[in-house]
């Protein structure tokens, strides 16, 4: 099954170096880590999406925890949270097909963000699904290049916070 | 106070009340080395090979409950440390190392002896730190010493470049460390141990697997009072070794691959166990998928990531075995559950100790198991710590050796460190000169750290090195008889294996051989009498077995020999009939 952790961690070099070697030499594979400052800036925030069932990942979080950068881990419950990817995809766009892409793109509420004289470059955000779409409509197209940021995810705010 | 930051590293080693550092110098700790040149409060002893700087610390550490330092150069200084500071880490053992750094404009440029020793080792301390502004040496060190020591003890590595020990600062040592990722629970959960507290006095067939854990937190008397008042019988891990007194009469011994059958059958019998300071190794559990079938499992650990990480526990208690048994005891003894009556447990047990006792051949021959034997008669009562080689001579030791008091056996589980056994004495005695220090090890074992003879001359250590010696890597030797169709590849060591006597001499120590049976209690005697450096090289038997034993992948009550008096293939048919009926009674009865 597939979570989603939410780990702060105290924003130190060679922080990421032992979160990612403890996940290889116990075996456990990661989907997509993502880290970055918080509001805080000693404080980085990872999101790491792996597939694991609930004693593989039980192993994992309490290991995560022996980590003493390590602050907090949430397991992120895909009910009560938000989450974003953001992918820029370079696409193949001849002048004949360019209408057709950038319109693809709009329905998708994606940006264009480069344009060059056979290919346009587009930034989308969203759900992984919606990601998948736009890449499988654009993909006869020719896709030339493709990079994404890896799943970042928020606990959705509590009614009494709001 | 105005001073270096390699004066620094000194002073808070004083404040951290370091007495001893093992290490051995070399290019980027001139500074420190300069530093320790004048020092009266800290001894350093030299070693003679990094490795040993590690191993001789981890020893110390385990002998005395203090944490154990060790120094070094960058590079292969550090590099040659790594094996000390992994076996430390395998079995839990509050070190601090200290290594030293090519100066901090270089790192990263390949520069001359240096390796990202914080890289290497990340997967093998609690945590490690380069330090990179002088400033923060002091409270480097203080947080070293503070995750080294609490909560589940461990190697901490500090890489210092050279030219932060050569930098100037303003001294002032931090009265405590700030972790904030660092919080480890000590007291158990109180519904968890009422709850425990019920199911081992209701128990009908309990056992008490206890291990390492109990002897990090000195927790023995707890644990014995708590077998003496439920009646529980008790067996131990290789680690867990004078955690509970192996002659007790509760006392099942080890456990595991090599343990004894008794300790074995009743494990995989038992319908609870209480499980502390373990970790379900694999030398431990032997299959995993049929360990102790009928057992409910209490498992009490500081480290929550061993609960349920090899099997699973139906009772989890993550907390300090010390303050968790003691709460337990204490919940006991209000009696609110009436205790079961365990007279049939005990009897089968009895039954099991008289009909598969440890034992070994007498033919005359120097057995092995003779020599640890007549070690055990003739130290009982003394103030003893017997540190072990890997491969027999360390089952042997374990099965052989009554450790009856907590620090008194000390051995390289986890790992499995060949050439443990000296540089283990060493730290040991240092650390308990008083002891009568004995490392029981093998001809291979000690060849991997014999330049160690160098340190216990240099420093007059009566340590007794008794090698039993086969002639051959005799673990794997024994493996490759039983599994490998005696196909004995490249372990017979006779051929170039140097003169122990006389290489000893030329370190300037005593040596003997004893080839004669009737010299071998003789000649401990006096060893032990004179308290002096010396090596006894025992010519053992050279095809003797680690017996009982369980094969890899095997049930451990499926064991291999220690039956008295049948031959092994004897051995093999009647355990499968007898065990199995006898298990049949009891659980047919019971239920």
């Amino acid at each position: 099954m597939k979570h989603i952790l939410s780990v702060l961690v105290e924003n130190k070099p060679g922080v990421l170096a032992r979160v990612s070697g403890l996940f290889s030499r116990r075996g456990f594979n990661i989907e997509s880590l993502a880290v970055g400052p918080t509001e805080d800036p000693n404080i980085s925030r990872m999101t790491i999406v792996i597939d694991a069932d609930d004693l593989k990942l039980e192993q994992i979080t309490k290991q995560l925890h022996k980590l003493v950068n390590v602050l907090k881990i949430s397991d992120l419950d895909p009910k009560d949270s938000v989450e974003r990817e953001l992918v820029l995809i370079k696409v193949n766009a001849p002048p004949d097909k360019r209408a057709e892409v950038v319109e693809t793109a709009n329905i998708f509420r994606a940006n264009i963000i480069d344009v060059s004289k056979t290919t346009l470059t587009i930034e989308i955000t969203g759900t992984a699904t919606k990601i998948q779409a736009l890449e499988d409509l654009l993909r006869p197209y020719g896709i030339k290049e493709l990079v994404r940021t890896g799943k970042i995810a928020l606990a959705r705010g509590k009614l009494a916070e709001t | 106070m105005r001073m270096t930051g390699a004066e620094a590293l000194i002073k808070s080693l004083e404040k951290e009340g370091v007495e001893v550092i093992f290490g051995y110098p070399g290019g980027v700790v001139l500074p420190i080395y300069d530093a320790l040149y004048d020092n009266k409060k800290i001894r350093h002893v030299l070693v003679r090979h990094e490795q040993c700087a590690g191993h001789a610390a981890d020893a110390y550490a385990r002998a005395t409950g203090k944490v154990g330092v060790c120094l070094v150069t960058s590079g292969p200084g550090a590099t040659n440390l790594v094996t000390g500071i992994a076996n430390a880490w395998m079995d839990s053992v509050p070190i601090v190392a200290i290594t030293g750094q090519v100066a901090t404009h270089v790192i990263g440029t390949d520069a001359f002896q240096e390796a990202d020793i914080t890289g290497i080792t990340m997967p093998i301390t609690k945590h490690n730190y380069l330090v990179k502004d002088v400033n923060q040496l002091p409270s480097t060190v203080k947080q070293a010493f503070l995750l080294a020591k609490t909560g589940r003890p461990g190697p901490v590595l500090i890489d210092l470049p050279v030219d932060i020990s050569k930098a100037e600062i303003d001294f002032k040592y931090p009265e405590d460390a700030s972790i904030p990722g660092y919080k480890p629970t000590y007291k158990g959960h109180m519904k968890q141990i009422k709850e425990a507290a019920k199911l081992l006095v209701q128990a009908e067939k309990p056992i008490i697997y206890a291990g390492g854990g109990i002897i990090k937190s000195e927790a023995w008397d707890e644990l014995r009072q708590l077998a003496e008042l439920v009646q529980i019988p008790v067996t131990t891990t290789l680690m867990g070794k004078g955690a509970f007194p192996d002659d007790h009469p509760l006392s099942l011994r080890m456990l595991g691959m090599h343990g004894t059958r008794y300790a074995n059958y009743a494990i995989m019998d038992s319908d609870l166990i209480f499980a502390v300071g373990v970790r379900f190794d694999d030398r431990v559990t032997g299959k995993i998928s049929t360990f102790a079938p009928h057992a409910t499992i209490i498992h009490v650990d500081i480290d929550p990531a061993e609960i349920s990480k090899n099997i699973p526990a139906h009772l989890p208690i993550v907390g300090d075995a010390k303050i968790v048994l003691k709460d337990l005891v204490a919940e006991i003894k209000k009696g609110k559950t009436p205790h079961s009556d365990k007279t049939r447990w005990h009897e089968l047990i009895a039954s099991w100790k008289k009909k598969y006792p440890l034992h070994y051949h007498q033919d005359g021959a120097i057995r092995p198991e003779y020599v640890v034997e007549t070690i055990n008669k003739l130290t009982k009562d003394m103030d003893v710590i017997v540190t072990t080689g890997v491969g027999q001579n360390q089952m042997w030791a374990a099965q052989f050796y009554s450790a009856n008091k907590p620090r008194s056996f000390i051995s390289s589980g986890g790992l499995g460190t060949m050439g443990f056994g000296l540089p283990a004495a060493i730290g040991a005695q240092i650390g308990r000169p008083d002891a009568v220090v004995i490392d029981i090890d093998g001809d291979g074992s000690i060849q991997m750290v014999s330049q160690e003879l160098a340190t216990v001359a240099a420093n007059k250590l009566p340590i007794i090195i008794a090698i039993l010696n086969n002639g051959y890597l005799g673990m794997v030797r024994q493996w490759q008889e039983l599994f490998y169709k005696k196909r004995y590849s490249q372990v017979d060591l006779n051929v170039g294996t140097p003169d122990f006597v006389k290489l000893a001499e030329a370190y300037g120590i005593k040596g003997v051989r004893v080839t004669d049976i009737g010299d071998v209690s003789k000649i401990l005697k006096k060893a032990i009498k004179d308290r002096k450096p010396i090596l006894i090289d025992f010519m053992v038997a050279r095809e003797e077995n680690v017996f009982p034993m369980v094969a890899p992948g095997a049930s451990i009550d499926e064991m291999l020999g220690g039956i008295p008096g049948a031959s092994l293939s004897q051995m093999i048919d009647e355990e499968e009939e007898e065990v199995g009926s006898e298990a049949h009674l009891i659980s047919s009865s019971g239920k």
